[in-house]
């Protein structure tokens, strides 16, 4: 159905209403950056100025020079890369046998990991803790790797097979008269075509991996290994909480974030509205 | 030489679809065969199997004097052009084109004077550059036949390659292939379940019916001489006419239906020995005449086509409806009654159960 002409009352109340819902999720984000920027001991003040008259960014200064945050930032990038690498190579190659390939057990492994999906992380956090000492991955970053790829990969895996499916056979037919051998016809043919899923599916699993604190909280004891939610905790943890530092820190974690998603938005764009075009 | 042989070929899936039925073929060197049929007649699997995207059940395929059977498509040195061209989107056309070549390790120089020399045979010079997306469907059909060109293979392989393209451009694809046909001299096969497109292009074409090879003959032969009901029925436009009846001799031989009778000329002992025998009458619209006079045959005018050169005239008598094509341009009336003839060199005369020619 095409939508007929708006008439300049109902543009106005759309754009009210779109205005309302951009302020509610805006609202939150900008207070977090004022008071990132208040100095200390105004952090109840009733103003209502998003910057305040006295601003500083002492805030910033201090989380990068009095607080470890440079290695919070690092563990997690590092914690946060290896998943999205992991992820993304296990679910491109997973999803593509699921896709394709006709195998015994095919169905219900999709059935299964789907079910995963079904339980809370809370749920499976004491099994995951007996696994990960078991085999000698407590309190590390493998550990914590590990929980984080499996976490994000059934949703992962079904959504890179979701997308070869929707990739011609005929392609891969023609690579193969053409003389490639499954591998390099899957590399040069089918991966490049993939890219909007690869971009989803490395966005998904890293944000699985850069915001995430339960499972953080119970797999890491040792502060060095600390990634940023943990360490954002840390500034509530003694009697008082440390609001400028907490919320300049919150600034800062959000950032990769936004460029991820700003630089992906092609990607993601043209994923998310797959399969609406032909051609 | 790229001849085929094709033995007792068979295609069963999962041990209860026989798709493909003990084919037995040989393909010429330089022959354009044309494999067609209705959907779901075994022709597109047949092709897969030669191409090797499908495997072979049971039976012997052989190209030149070599067996392909275990041989996997790339070493078949075949090529195919796919229904939906299958361009790989995020190439050029230029890449589309070479992208055989490289893996086939042929060095960079020649890689490009075999695609500027396919761009040229098939317009694509200005196009090299393109994305698929940003080409017209014929200029794409045309990319995947540059494709299959530049490898200079033994055997062309076409899975219904114009059905994608409107009627005006499939006319001049059809006639491009043909020319490319002429001028690379290469074995080809060709799939359609069009059968204009079958006649007008092949060599010889091969009628298939579920799975299995009904004939395989010229156009012409195929046209004058089917060997059975279906082939008759499915080459030729509009469709033969079939009527059920009996061959009897009362005042001279005769075919008799029970809405009309026609005579059959009775020089030939084959039709004497068919006497009050039921068959199966074939009578292709352009066979049957508007006779002046009055005959045992008489029928009324239902509907009329006029398509300018000729005109398709649908009749009905009592129980029946068939339809007649003349290129006698006069005027008719809806329900005028008609008288109609034919020669008996024109009949077909089919077995009643077998459906199979008789005569």
């Amino acid at each position: 159905m095409k939508a007929g002409k708006l008439t300049k009352v109902e543009k106005g109340l759309a754009y009210a209403v779109l205005l309302l819902f951009t302020a509610f999720s805006l609202y939150p984000i900008l207070v977090v950056f004022s008071i990132s920027i208040r100095p200390g001991d105004r952090l109840l003040s009733k103003s209502l100025a998003l910057i305040p008259p006295d601003a500083t960014f002492q805030a910033y200064v201090d989380l990068f020079t009095k607080e470890p945050f440079i290695r919070w930032l690092s563990n997690s990038l590092i914690v946060s890369a290896l998943v999205t690498v992991f992820a993304v190579s296990l679910a491109a190659t997973a999803g593509y046998a699921f896709s394709r390939y006709k195998f015994k057990g095919r169905d219900s492994s999709m059935v299964a990991l789907i079910t995963t999906q079904m339980f809370p992380v809370t749920m499976l956090l004491l099994p995951l803790f007996i696994m990960l000492i078991s085999i000698g991955a407590y309190d590390s970053y493998i550990g914590l790797i590990i929980a984080y790829t499996a976490t994000a990969l059934p949703f992962t895996i079904w959504q890179m097979k979701g997308y070869y499916d929707t990739i011609p056979f005929s392609l891969e037919e023609a690579a193969t008269i053409d003389g490639a051998g499954p591998f390099t016809t899957f590399y040069k043919i089918i991966l490049p075509l993939a890219l909007p899923a690869l971009a989803i599916t490395a966005l998904f699993s890293f944000m699985t991996a850069w915001s995430e604190y339960l499972v953080a909280a119970v797999l890491i004891q040792d502060q060095s290994l600390f990634t940023l939610p943990m360490g954002l905790k840390l500034f509530s943890s003694n009697m008082e909480v440390a609001w400028g530092l907490y919320s300049a820190g919150a600034v800062v974690v959000s950032i990769p974030v936004v460029i991820l998603f700003l630089s992906l938005s092609r990607w993601l764009i043209s994923g998310l509205t797959l399969g609406s075009v032909k051609g | 030489m790229a001849s085929l042989e094709l033995q007792n070929i068979n295609k069963i899936y999962n041990d209860t679809v026989h798709a493909v039925k003990e084919v037995n073929l040989s393909i010429l060197d330089k022959e354009f065969l044309v494999l067609v049929g209705p959907s779901g007649c075994g022709k597109s699997t047949l092709l897969r199997m030669i191409a090797g995207l499908e495997e072979i059940s049971s039976g012997t395929m052989k190209i030149g004097n070599r067996i392909i059977n275990d041989v996997s498509p790339k070493d078949r040195d075949i090529a195919m052009v796919f229904q939906n061209y299958a361009l790989y989107p995020h190439m050029t056309v230029y890449e589309n084109m070479a992208f055989g070549l490289t893996l086939r390790k042929i060095a960079k120089p020649q890689v490009d004077e075999r695609v500027q020399e396919a761009a040229e045979l098939l317009e694509l010079s200005d196009l090299l550059d393109r994305k698929p997306k940003e080409l017209s469907g014929g200029q794409r059909q045309r990319v995947a036949l540059g494709r299959a060109i530049v490898r200079k293979p033994k055997v062309f392989l076409f899975d219904e390659p114009l059905s994608n393209l409107d009627a005006k451009l499939r006319v001049q694809m059809r006639l491009e292939i043909k020319k490319l046909h002429h001028r690379l001299q290469t074995t080809m096969i060709y799939v359609t379940h069009d059968q204009v497109e079958a006649m007008t292009m092949g060599d010889r074409i091969v009628v298939m019916k579920d799975g299995l090879v009904q004939q395989a003959d010229t156009p012409l032969h195929l046209y004058s001489q089917p060997i059975n009901r279906f082939v008759g029925g499915f080459i030729g436009s509009p469709a033969m006419n079939f009527f059920s009846g009996i061959i009897e001799n009362l005042k001279g031989l005769q075919f008799t239906h029970s809405d009309f009778l026609i005579p059959l000329a009775d020089n030939s002992n084959e039709l004497k020995a068919l006497e009050n025998q039921n068959v199966l009458l074939g009578i292709r619209p352009e066979h049957l005449r508007i006779s002046d006079k009055p005959t045992g045959f008489k029928a009324t005018l239902e509907v009329i086509e006029p398509l300018g050169s000729e005109i398709y005239l649908h009749l009905k008598t009592e129980t029946l409806r068939f339809a007649l094509r003349t290129s006698v341009l006069t005027e008719f009336n809806i329900g005028q009654n008609i008288y109609l003839a034919c020669d008996t060199e024109n009949m077909h005369f089919f077995n009643k159960e077998t459906e199979n020619r008789i005569h």
